[in-house]
């Protein structure tokens, strides 16, 4: 991997060093380095805590805010930031060893798509749309979809969802990962704000305990001075102080593994089959089905391409992966189709059933028949899978410490929510912290962050849950449990008021399921 | 044998006022704050049967009355204090501020800023009752100066006097917010411990912690665009009664305006209307005052005293002395005969299944005024 040199321009700004701190921490004087020792290469952490006076020298003043891991959510937040008028003054660090970051790839429309996709629901879309970052999106592509079916291999029942019946246009839009990545760093370099991007990998964190006064006498006060920040020291030497620390480096994260942060967590044995495949027409709706061994989805991309993901036991996904590509294909249509069970009966009654009595105007998408999805012609983009799990972190901060998106919690992919539930953290962080500049908190913190904490929690909790409990659900091939899961699907595309708190949840309008 | 204390009707002449808007649900954890921050000072044994005011001088300051011969521009120096650490090398210490800590100092006083700054603490309810009354301060300064509030800095060029800053809880806030921060308390130790902690961010360091009191301020002839007079520990009584007949106006030092803070002081202190005058003069006219206190309600008693003394033991007993509340209609007639009148009252109210503060209009046992004086002219 190769090492930049770590990126100093905006350093040029601090090469006066205002040291305010100077004055309650002289002994003896100014005397002490009237200017920094020596401009700041990397690699000499020790001139720091050397100084006399325990100042910084003038290209080490620390961050407000550094952002371990520069992905879509870490992304996310800097943008957030960054385009809000109480929060855009923040000096952000950004961690990341991508190159992505620092030389933006450009995507063409012409390329293949990609087959890591995300579904982003309207509440991400919205989220985006107030950041400024929708528009970059939209000039790639992208497919909003407005309908999806989900029914299962027993041919026992199914569910439609329309958009229509919560009286919206879009379920949700399907984009690329990388798509979502490069908008939301387009916007950011709309703004200017100041952030530094680091292209190394965390390598240690030390949090300097405000009453802690270390050994060493020339250390003394410098450690003092430090104790409202952390240091973060990157793999290639360089190190950086901040007021907080945010980890948004995915479910192996160094951040939490450094702050001794819990987990619980299982894995599935189960391992994820992700490809993007062709279809003849184009395709609008989003098609799920589950099979004795997982679920498959079919989610359009746009452009008669559409994306599979394929969940299903380590072995078989390692056989699928290594078959050629017309056998592929194969499997796949028969996964969608006619394999492993009978098509579901249609529901061929009129307005009225059984379950009106519930009240609320009939869903539309009652009356719709089972349609067989669209058939996949060929293989589009390589094949990859990767084992899935569960995890989430007992807490999502800690003192000048917080997680989130992936860090945080991570989730079967079967509701394409995994995603949306970092967007939904990386959001509501940046509001959270916003609340506190405008009442003078440092944002660091931990009385602060424990307020994101309440808000996400128990919300990351409650969808996590409910996908824990679908995969369990489904996992099992027993014949009662078989008819149980044939009378949910039926109570779901009969009894409205049902289906319209079910599709408001995963759109992620609501906190939590059943309750609006 | 009564289990507490009834409830007495104030000893020195407050003019009473009928307290009929107090019907209103709420609770107040204030005494829980001040319970902490009297557990910081001093260990409270048993104060039954010394006279309030007396009493109320050794809870807060742990400092000997000064005799009346005492130098008044020195701060008074304060005993030993039960806590520990013991006072090691207290007496070297006071002389200077904090402009060259010694070790052992910046040891001592390291451990202790812990207490007072950890916000999972001893100090708990303070710190979460802080973002609710910087909000409430933030919306009616920002109205009153004509600032923009959504910028990070609208109190840019005001100058706040945080009137018993404490540790510095409220100081530092408000000068992140931009406010160009002087904060006083009449003991040493708070100040020094706010020194130390302000001392870790350069946006804070800039707040001048000087140890005196309102009073010492106006002889001085210092003046602020808003006066801040939240949770203070006044306490030296001598002091009070000597200075409060000097009340001059000086010309005022700075060209900048400055605003004044004085939250939860003003139950301890002996004479409220004194007080209040000094706080008065400490404004500038055109300038502001911010007052938070306790009410004296029914409620207010069974919350802050009862609840909170006797069964919650939150707070230590006798720790507030429910005759030297005042009501909100007396504060605002404290007010204007000092000529600052009072524009906007809100009350504190928690919610005690989350455990977070609200601003509401129940002003029945926390609550906290925004007054102005008179632009001159």
């Amino acid at each position: 991997m190769n090492r930049l040199v770590v990126r100093r321009t905006l350093y040029s700004n601090h090469h006066q060093p205002k040291c305010p701190w100077k004055r309650g921490f002289c002994s003896g004087g100014e005397a002490a380095a009237a200017a920094p020792a020596s401009s700041a290469s990397s690699g000499q952490l020790n001139h720091i805590i050397n100084q006399k006076d325990g100042s910084f020298a003038g290209d080490d003043q620390p961050y407000d805010l550094a952002i371990v891991g520069g992905g879509m959510v870490g992304m996310a937040l800097a943008c957030s930031l960054a385009t809000k008028p109480l929060t855009k003054h923040l000096k952000v660090a950004i961690i990341d060893s991508n190159p992505a970051l620092a030389n933006k790839l450009s995507i063409k429309r012409e390329d293949p798509p990609d087959p890591r996709v995300s579904t982003v629901t309207p509440a991400t879309i919205s989220y985006f749309q107030d950041a400024g970052a929708w528009q970059y999106v939209q000039q790639h592509r992208h497919a909003f979809f407005d309908k999806m079916q989900v029914w299962d291999y027993t041919g026992l029942g199914y569910t439609t969802y329309d958009a229509r019946d919560v009286y919206k246009d879009v379920l949700g839009c399907v984009v690329e990962n990388r798509v979502l990545h490069s908008s939301l760093l387009s916007r950011i370099e709309d703004t200017d704000v100041q952030k530094t991007i680091y292209p190394s990998r965390l390598a240690s964190m030390i949090r300097y305990p405000s009453s802690s006064v270390k050994a060493d006498d020339n250390t003394r006060e410098a450690s003092y001075i430090k104790a409202g920040l952390v240091k973060l020291e990157m793999s290639d030497g360089s190190s950086l102080y901040t007021k907080l620390v945010v980890g948004a480096d995915g479910a192996k994260s160094q951040v939490r593994n450094l702050a001794g942060f819990k987990t619980t967590g299982w894995n599935y044995s189960q391992n994820a089959i992700i490809c993007t495949v062709e279809h003849s027409v184009g395709n609008h709706t989003a098609w799920q089905r589950f099979l004795p061994g997982g679920p498959i989805a079919l989610l359009p991309i746009g452009d008669n391409f559409s994306n599979i993901v394929w969940t299903m036991s380590p072995k078989q996904a390692s056989d699928l992966t290594v078959m050629n590509e017309d056998e592929f294909v194969k499997a796949v249509n028969q996964a969608m189709d006619n394999g492993y069970g009978p098509h579901p009966k249609s529901n061929f009654s009129n307005g009225s059933n059984k379950f009106s009595f519930l009240g609320g105007n009939l869903t539309m998408s009652t009356n719709e028949s089972f349609e067989v999805p669209p058939k996949v012609v060929k293989l589009a983009s390589k094949r990859a899978a990767f084992p899935l799990s569960l995890m989430h972190a007992n807490d999502y901060v800690a003192k000048r410490i917080v997680l989130i998106g992936d860090a945080a919690h991570a989730v079967h992919p079967l509701a394409g929510q995994g995603v949306n539930l970092g967007f939904g953290d990386a959001f509501t962080l940046s509001r959270i912290i916003g609340e506190g500049v405008a009442v003078g908190t440092d944002i660091g913190e931990v009385s602060l962050l424990r307020k994101y904490e309440a808000e996400r929690k128990p919300a990351n909790i409650a969808m996590m849950a409910v996908l824990d409990g679908f995969q369990k659900i489904y996992s099992v091939d027993f014949g009662p449990l078989n008819v149980l899961r044939a009378a949910a699907f039926h109570a779901a595309n009969y009894i409205s008021p049902l289906k319209r708190g079910i599709i408001s949840y995963a759109s992620g309008e609501q906190r939590l399921p059943i309750f609006p | 044998m009564l289990l507490f204390p009834l409830p007495h009707f104030p000893r020195f002449p407050i003019y009473s006022c009928s307290s009929s808007a107090t019907k209103r649900r709420g609770t107040a954890m204030a005494a829980k704050l001040l319970s902490r921050l009297r557990q910081l000072d001093t260990r409270l044994i048993s104060l039954q049967h010394q006279r309030p005011f007396f009493r109320n001088a050794r809870l807060f300051s742990g400092q000997q009355i000064p005799s009346s011969d005492s130098h008044p521009s020195l701060p008074p120096t304060p005993t030993p204090t039960p806590l520990p650490p013991p006072s090691a090398g207290s007496a070297g210490e006071k002389r200077q501020r904090t402009s060259s800590l010694k070790d052992h100092e910046l040891a001592k006083f390291a451990a202790i800023s812990d207490t007072w700054w950890d916000s999972e603490g001893p100090f708990k309810p303070l710190h979460a009752m802080n973002p609710t009354r910087l909000a409430f301060i933030r919306s009616t300064l920002c109205r009153h100066f004509s600032k923009d509030p959504n910028v990070p800095k609208p109190f840019d060029g005001l100058e706040i006097v945080d009137v018993g800053c404490g540790g510095g809880i409220l100081s530092e806030p408000l000068a992140r917010l931009g406010a160009t921060v002087t904060g006083v308390d009449a003991v040493e130790k708070n100040i020094k411990i706010a020194h130390l902690h302000a001392d870790l961010d350069p946006t804070t360091s800039t707040i001048d912690y000087v140890c005196t009191t309102a009073e010492k301020l106006v002889e001085e002839g210092r003046q602020f665009d808003a006066v801040m007079s939240l949770e203070v520990f006044i306490i030296n009584i001598s002091v009070l009664k000597i200075s409060d007949s000097r009340l001059q106006h000086y010309f005022s030092f700075r060209s900048i305006h400055l605003v004044a803070t004085s939250i939860h002081v003003i139950e301890h202190v002996a004479d409220p209307a004194e007080f209040c005058k000094s706080l008065a003069a400490l404004t500038r006219p055109g300038g502001a005052v911010v007052i938070s206190t306790i009410n004296r309600s029914i409620r207010a008693y069974a919350a802050a005293i009862v609840a909170a003394e006797y069964i919650l033991h939150w707070l230590p007993r006798g720790t507030h002395q429910w005759s030297s509340f005042l009501t909100p209609e007396e504060l605002v007639m404290i007010l204007k005969r000092s000529s600052i009148d009072v524009e906007e009252m809100a009350g504190f109210v928690l919610n005690p299944l989350t455990g977070k503060w609200l601003l509401s209009d129940d002003v029945s046992v926390n609550f906290i005024a925004f007054a102005t004086k008179k632009a001159e002219g």
